[in-house]
């Protein structure tokens, strides 16, 4: 590769340099960074976040915001937990369903519809639990198992996941239909797109990624709790802000957002190993965002 | 005659592109110096330039007077009352607090000098486009502006508010402000210009002065003679494409008919707010109408469903180009494709994009290309759907002479192959020009047909009418 090409690679990959960097730097400071089981670690840590912040990832390139995703990754682990797994996706997806319709056919701007929702499942959550927690069956707890050693499920889970949003946002007519709406609503109505059912498919997909992520999440911890997943809403929105997509709309990628869940992942695990003390840990992690997305503004000039 | 500012030998690349290259320019007091150029020629980049928004790579600016730029794209806040707007940034304070009644006492003086007769208090998103140009005006004379660079301030104006624009810059001359004036309405020129300096590919190929012919400076701009301007080919008609029937929605619109047939372009000329985009949106489904029918190709059309619109063969191609019919942060070949989703065949993109001529590479954000060009990704997106009937809202506002008359070759070719175009147009020589009938609109009815070879003077007679409701 000649100086060109990787400056401009790096350019166009901003956030992936960032991360490259920030491991660099935890490594030199702390080489058990660099252990195997460590590494895993931080993937598996990563899984979570990431797998909703895809789900996110549809609507921020639609032009919308969804912050129901931690109390809907919550209730859909609870009703998991009570029910079975596979009922905890339906829920989910329901609950993206009823967004996009408040959104679309309501008219509501996405922030107060989702705002509206993050409260209703979260009290659900609270309902249906009584406010305890509920151990989760087999099934769900095999999502937050190792397959073998060395090889965690969550993890695998996760490229899954990455795969399949790299594939609906490239590869399918509601990917690129995202992309349309969210660049310029006016025109992709006025170019035949039904933007109101598009909506509706396009949070109910958030809905049914932040279900998954839940169940995951629940499955790592043995049990599904009611205050499971509480401001995991802002760490989706970061992953995906930090891997370069526009809170307006029309821009962002799959690989952008996975690389922005696994930056938060890094640093938390780094500052874990650094032992800088928690309440700091959240000071640097809001730098680094505030960093991040003054490095892509820089960029874009 | 005191020079304000001179530019010599400005040169700047964006990238790889070279847009400007060693432009001279002068702009002295008391004189409107036209910018005259195709789009993509460097007038915006030269602005920017003269402006100190982008610095040259090679060339000097020296200038003695302050300078002020009114953009196309307005710079008011909407929820903010007219005084407000003309003080933002220098509001006069009393005790720390923003002092109204100052503001109140100042505001007309101001207005007065651009000949607006409006109340300092009102909300500027209560005023029409004409009337908030003239407000950016007045601001700017405020700060004592020594020129006045005006960026295509008539592209969105109607012929009387354009006639009160060229009095008001015909005053501001008498009082020694150098004007620069960038338009694509060669009349406008012919009627205000003192000079005008022609750009073609970042390079000033000539200064003309006011006498100048219509058909000189076109050949300047565009680097060739065109034979035509509006070189429309009739075709023969065939069977009814478009059919609107008693289309009505109440207190817009009226009994509206209109029947275009293949291989026909039938032009809808009237005065804005005459209901003419209304029809047309209406037509597509875009908006809802109370009764009557609108047939495609001897198909009646649901209401309200602009994807049973598509499938039964119609397009639009909308009148603002950058709020409706582009996605501007995607690219071209994005927005090619935009209206035909499920067929993303590369070869038929890059196809579309040779045959209209598109200046720019299919995988180039839209936004950075020029107007005409954008245009041309517009009706590109409708030519890959391959309608029967292709409705045009303004397809040539805001668009250089060498795009225009591509566009008008577009509407030949399309009707050659048998479809139908509605041409929907303010420019009233070109709606004559390239139409094979005239609908004229007033007050939303349709006021009466004229045939091919209509003058302006009876379509103007017809569009000013007053019809009894």
């Amino acid at each position: 590769m000649t100086t060109i090409s990787i400056r401009k690679y790096a350019s166009e990959n901003g956030a992936l340099a960032g991360l490259l960097v920030l491991a660099l730097v935890i490594a030199i400071m702390q080489p058990a960074f660099l252990n195997a089981q460590n590494l895993l670690n931080v993937g598996v840590q990563a899984a979570v976040i990431a797998i909703m912040a895809f789900g996110m990832t549809f609507v921020v390139v639609a032009g919308g915001i969804d912050l129901s995703v931690g109390s809907i990754a919550a209730l859909a682990a609870m009703v998991g937990a009570l029910t079975a797994g596979p009922v905890g996706l339906v829920v989910g997806a329901l609950c993206g369903l009823i967004n996009g319709a408040l959104v679309s056919y309501g008219k509501l701007p996405p922030f107060i519809a989702t705002l509206a929702m993050l409260s209703v499942a979260r009290g659900l959550t609270l309902v249906f639990s009584e406010g305890q927690p509920h151990e989760t069956d087999s099934l769900v707890t095999f999502l937050g198992s190792n397959l073998a050693p060395m090889l965690p499920l969550p993890l695998l889970l996760m490229l899954a996941f990455f795969g399949i949003t790299g594939l609906i946002l490239t590869r399918t007519n509601l990917g690129r239909r995202m992309y349309a709406i969210g660049g310029n609503e006016e025109a992709a109505k006025l170019s035949g797109i039904d933007v109101r059912r598009q909506k509706l498919w396009i949070y109910a997909l958030s809905g049914l990624f932040a279900a998954a992520a839940g169940l995951v999440l629940a499955g790592r911890l043995g049990s599904a709790g009611p205050q499971a997943a509480v401001g995991y809403e802002l760490d989706a929105i970061a992953a995906v802000v930090i891997g370069g997509a526009s809170l307006s709309g029309g821009v962002g990628r799959a690989t952008g957002t996975l690389v922005g869940a696994l930056v938060l992942a890094v640093l938390r695990n780094g500052l874990n190993l650094l032992q800088v003390p928690p309440f700091w840990q959240q000071v640097v992690i809001g730098v680094v965002i505030a960093l991040a997305a003054l490095l892509d503004s820089l960029r874009r000039r | 005659m005191k020079t304000l500012i001179t530019a010599r030998g400005i040169t700047k690349h964006f990238g790889g592109t070279l847009a400007l290259d060693g432009v001279d320019l002068d702009i002295n007091a008391g004189e409107v110096h036209v910018l005259l150029g195709e789009n993509g020629a460097g007038k915006s980049t030269l602005v920017k330039v003269l402006a100190g928004i982008h610095g040259p790579d090679a060339g000097t600016v020296e200038g003695t007077a302050s300078l002020a730029v009114i953009h196309q794209e307005l710079a008011l806040v909407p929820e903010l009352s007219v005084a407000e707007n003309l003080f933002l940034n220098r509001l006069p304070r009393r005790f720390g607090f923003v002092d109204r009644a100052e503001m109140r006492r100042r505001a007309p003086e101001l207005l007065d000098r651009v000949g607006l007769d409006i109340d300092p208090n009102a909300k500027v998103k209560d005023l029409g486009i004409a009337q908030q140009q003239m407000i950016e005006i007045a601001r700017a004379l405020d700060k004592d502006a020594g020129v006045l660079i005006l960026d295509e301030p008539t592209a969105v104006l109607t012929d009387t508010e354009t006639d009160r624009l060229l009095e008001i810059m015909g005053q501001l001359r008498e009082n020694g402000v150098g004007l620069v004036f960038i338009t694509h309405h060669l009349d406008e020129i012919q009627r205000i210009a003192d000079r005008i300096t022609v750009l073609r590919d970042g390079r000033s190929v000539g200064v003309l002065g006011p006498k100048a012919t219509t058909q000189h400076m076109i050949e300047l701009m565009v680097g060739r003679s065109i034979e035509e301007q509006y070189p429309r080919a009739r075709q023969r008609r065939g069977k009814p494409l478009l059919k609107i029937s008693n289309l009505t929605r109440r207190g817009v619109f009226r009994d509206i008919n209109i029947e275009v047939r293949a291989g026909e372009v039938v032009g809808i000329a009237g005065l804005v707010g005459a209901g003419r985009t209304e029809v047309a949106r209406a037509a597509f489904g875009v908006d809802d109408y109370d009764y009557g029918t609108v047939e495609v190709d001897g198909k009646p059309l649901r209401r309200n469903d602009v994807q049973a619109a598509i499938k039964a063969g119609l397009g639009l191609v909308p009148e603002d180009r950058k709020g409706q019919g582009l996605v501007l942060t995607a690219t071209v070949g994005r927005n090619l494709e935009l209206a035909t989703l499920s067929n993303r065949d590369q070869k038929r993109l890059h196809d579309i994009a040779g045959k209209l001529r598109i200046k720019g590479r299919v995988d180039q954000p839209v936004k950075e290309l020029s107007g005409g060009n954008q245009q041309k990704v517009v009706i590109g997106k409708w030519l890959l759907a391959d309608p029967k009937v292709l409705i045009l809202d303004e397809p040539t506002r805001g668009v250089d002479v060498g795009a225009k008359v591509e566009i008008y070759e577009l509407i030949n070719r399309m009707t050659a192959q048998g479809r139908a175009v509605l041409l929907v147009s303010s420019d009233l020589p070109e709606v004559i020009g390239m139409s094979d009938r005239v609908v004229v609109m007033a007050h939303g009815r349709v006021a009466g047909e004229l045939p091919k070879g209509a003058t302006q003077d009876q379509v103007m007679a017809l569009a000013v009418q007053e019809i009894s409701a």
